[in-house]
């Protein structure tokens, strides 16, 4: 539950200068507090707080109108046993399986590409980026419109290369592919972290591997891949948060459908929680997405010191 | 030593492979990025077209003469200006308080000491790996019972209890600035507000431009929160007031209509963009050192 040190260290330099001794002010530890206090009550207020107050409403059952109702297990019970929730869940967990390694894959190559020394390659950063700044309502209005069975632009183009395009938003089997690829264009906040990270890789070990008769590829397999590890781990983390967490697209381009083919996580909660007014069901909904995260973050974190390599290892052994 | 006089042929040499490499590169990275900049063309081309164009097969591409008075229709055919409002004091307020709260506690983080900070940092840290999910049902319900839903409350005053991720770039920062420049200060007798007021914050002023451009746009572009907490049509944001224009009476299955409003809800983050660049790519990944926050767009909160 504690943010592992890693997750800041791959991306933030821990060369911060030695604190000097500090002249004290007179209570010191007021000013502290003071300068505390909208944290403290953000946690309380708006995180920590709501977050046990979720678990604690997760075993009620509560519509706004009339007092919740402590019902135990019931909600949890009725949940697993709900076919919407397991279709939401199998919706969920593909979306996460493809979209997250393919867009790590993405974005690393992307970001290698990105990283070559050639005049105008700010045009091309900024112009990867821009989904990321560019999005939300209006671009997954545009996709649907991209999609349109008929005359959307996706399917024009294919007709161009003798492919007959799927109906994609309003064929079962496609929707959710077609979301995917929709998260795929959004991949460039990825490649941008993986940028920085390349841009931390010292030149001088490209050369010693280049004398040692190293080609690119076994430069990239060798000094790219592991020195990389640990950007790779992070935008792991962010990328599975983020993919069980995906709300607008699935809600503006297929509101969950055809046949609830889209039907996310998140969007079987909203239904629950503001369109029936299930508020305690819906709860037990969100903390069962919070356990699902936890549990794979955990496992990332576990794995990690099989393939996350880090700088104070190498200058340990 | 001799130099080296190359009978191979050019493909073969140094510097024949590293402009071959560079120039299959450009290649990839030029189709990739016509694939990125489609959409926006598609959206363009159809925003300019008459509405006799839109559904045909095959399509106009370059819609002639472009009809540039649907966007007068699009924007007048619903109150956008409203809507536009609306957005406008949401963004501002968020970046007031999310600017003001988040360099006050990172401050605090950063240099003074009391018992329980580390603690507290590490569970503010934490917070980051919480998803939406868990906490949206009690802030709603919280909301409500304070008689702030319908209003523009929620989406505002969380902001100004600061938000992890800043608070964490923030406290970085702060911790690279040399407490010498403080110290001249605080012999003066100076308070520790009035040393985050008058010294930290004009020195910080590149990091606080990065948070309030990410800020920005993570709330203009936002939907969630003004789709749960927003009941009015007079009271939607852009985000949410596109979202029900398809199959609304007004603009209906007009795609050129749609497309339009979208292209112009696009533009305030597109300039913002375009203005700040080097806060969004180059000042991130090159001067910072500190790599971009992914934006939470698609969270849940």
């Amino acid at each position: 539950m504690q943010a592992h040190p890693p997750v800041g260290s791959a991306i933030v330099s821990d060369t911060l200068p030695a604190q000097r001794p500090i002249r004290r002010w007179t209570r010191e530890s007021f000013h502290a507090y003071v300068f505390m206090l909208p944290a403290i009550l953000g946690l309380l207020l708006f995180t920590l707080g709501p977050a046990i107050a979720s678990l604690w409403l997760s075993f009620t059952e509560y519509n706004i109108l009339t007092p919740p109702e402590w019902i135990g297990l019931a909600n949890y019970a009725e949940m697993f046993q709900a076919q919407l929730f397991w279709q939401a869940l199998r919706v969920s967990a593909i979306y996460s399986v493809v979209s997250v390694p393919l867009g790590l894959t993405l974005a690393l190559g992307l970001a290698v590409l990105l990283n070559h020394k050639m005049r105008g390659m700010m045009v091309f950063r900024s112009i990867y980026y821009l989904p990321t700044v560019i999005s939300g309502v209006g671009v997954a209005m545009l996709w649907r419109w991209l999609f349109n069975a008929e005359f959307g632009v996706i399917n024009v183009l294919l007709d161009k290369v003798g492919i007959n395009g799927p109906a994609w938003l309003l064929d079962q089997r496609w929707a959710l592919p077609a979301l995917i690829f929709t998260s795929l264009w959004g991949v460039g906040g990825t490649t941008l972290i993986f940028l920085a990270g390349l841009q931390g890789i010292p030149q001088e070990l490209y050369e010693a591997a280049e004398i040692d008769g190293a080609g690119r590829w076994n430069q990239f397999r060798s000094v790219t891949l592991p020195l990389l590890s640990n950007v790779t781990f992070f935008n792991l983390v962010l990328g599975i948060i983020g993919a069980l967490q995906v709300f607008t697209d699935a809600f503006v381009i297929t509101r969950g459908g055809p046949n609830h083919a889209t039907l996310f996580l998140s969007v079987y909660l909203y239904q629950h929680a503001f369109l029936y007014l299930n508020m305690g069901y819906a709860a037990a909904i969100a903390w069962f997405m919070f356990l699902l995260v936890m549990t794979l973050t955990l496992i990332v974190f576990k794995s990690s010191p099989f393939w996350v390599f880090y700088e104070s290892e190498r200058r340990g052994k | 030593m001799a130099r080296q006089i190359s009978t191979l042929p050019f493909w073969r040499t140094r510097g024949g492979q590293d402009r071959l490499v560079t120039a299959a590169i450009f290649m990839v990275l030029l189709v990739g990025g016509a694939v990125v900049l489609l959409p926006f063309f598609w959206m363009l081309s159809t925003a300019l077209k008459l509405p006799e164009q839109v559904y045909l097969s095959p399509p106009v591409w370059l819609p002639f003469p472009p009809q540039f008075v649907n966007f007068w229709t699009a924007l007048t055919r619903v109150p956008f200006h409203l809507y536009a409002f609306n957005t406008t004091i949401i963004v501002t307020f968020v970046m007031i308080g999310t600017l003001l709260s988040c360099s006050f506690t990172a401050y605090g983080f950063a240099r003074l000491n009391a018992p329980g900070k580390d603690f507290i940092f590490m569970l503010v840290l934490a917070t980051l790996m919480l998803p939406g999910a868990v906490t949206l049902v009690p802030t709603y319900l919280m909301f409500n019972s304070l008689g702030w839903v319908n209003t523009f409350l929620p989406l505002i005053v969380p902001s100004f209890f600061g938000s992890a991720f800043n608070i964490f770039l923030l406290r970085q920062f702060y911790l690279t600035i040399p407490v010498e420049l403080e110290d001249a200060a605080r012999i003066d007798g100076a308070s520790p507000y009035r040393i985050w007021w008058s010294i930290m914050l004009p020195l910080s002023m590149p990091v606080l431009a990065t948070v309030a451009v990410f800020t920005f746009v993570a709330t203009y572009n936002d939907f969630f929160t003004p789709l749960i907490y927003l009941a009015d049509e007079d009271k939607y944001t852009i985000a949410v007031a596109l979202s029900y224009f398809q199959g609304s009476p007004r603009i209906g299955p007009q795609m050129h209509l749609l497309m339009a409003a979208v292209t112009v809800s696009l533009l305030p983050p597109l300039i913002l963009f375009l203005a700040a660049q080097r806060y969004f790519v180059r000042g991130i990944v090159r001067d910072q050192g500190v790599a971009a926050r992914p934006l939470p767009i698609y969270s849940l909160s």
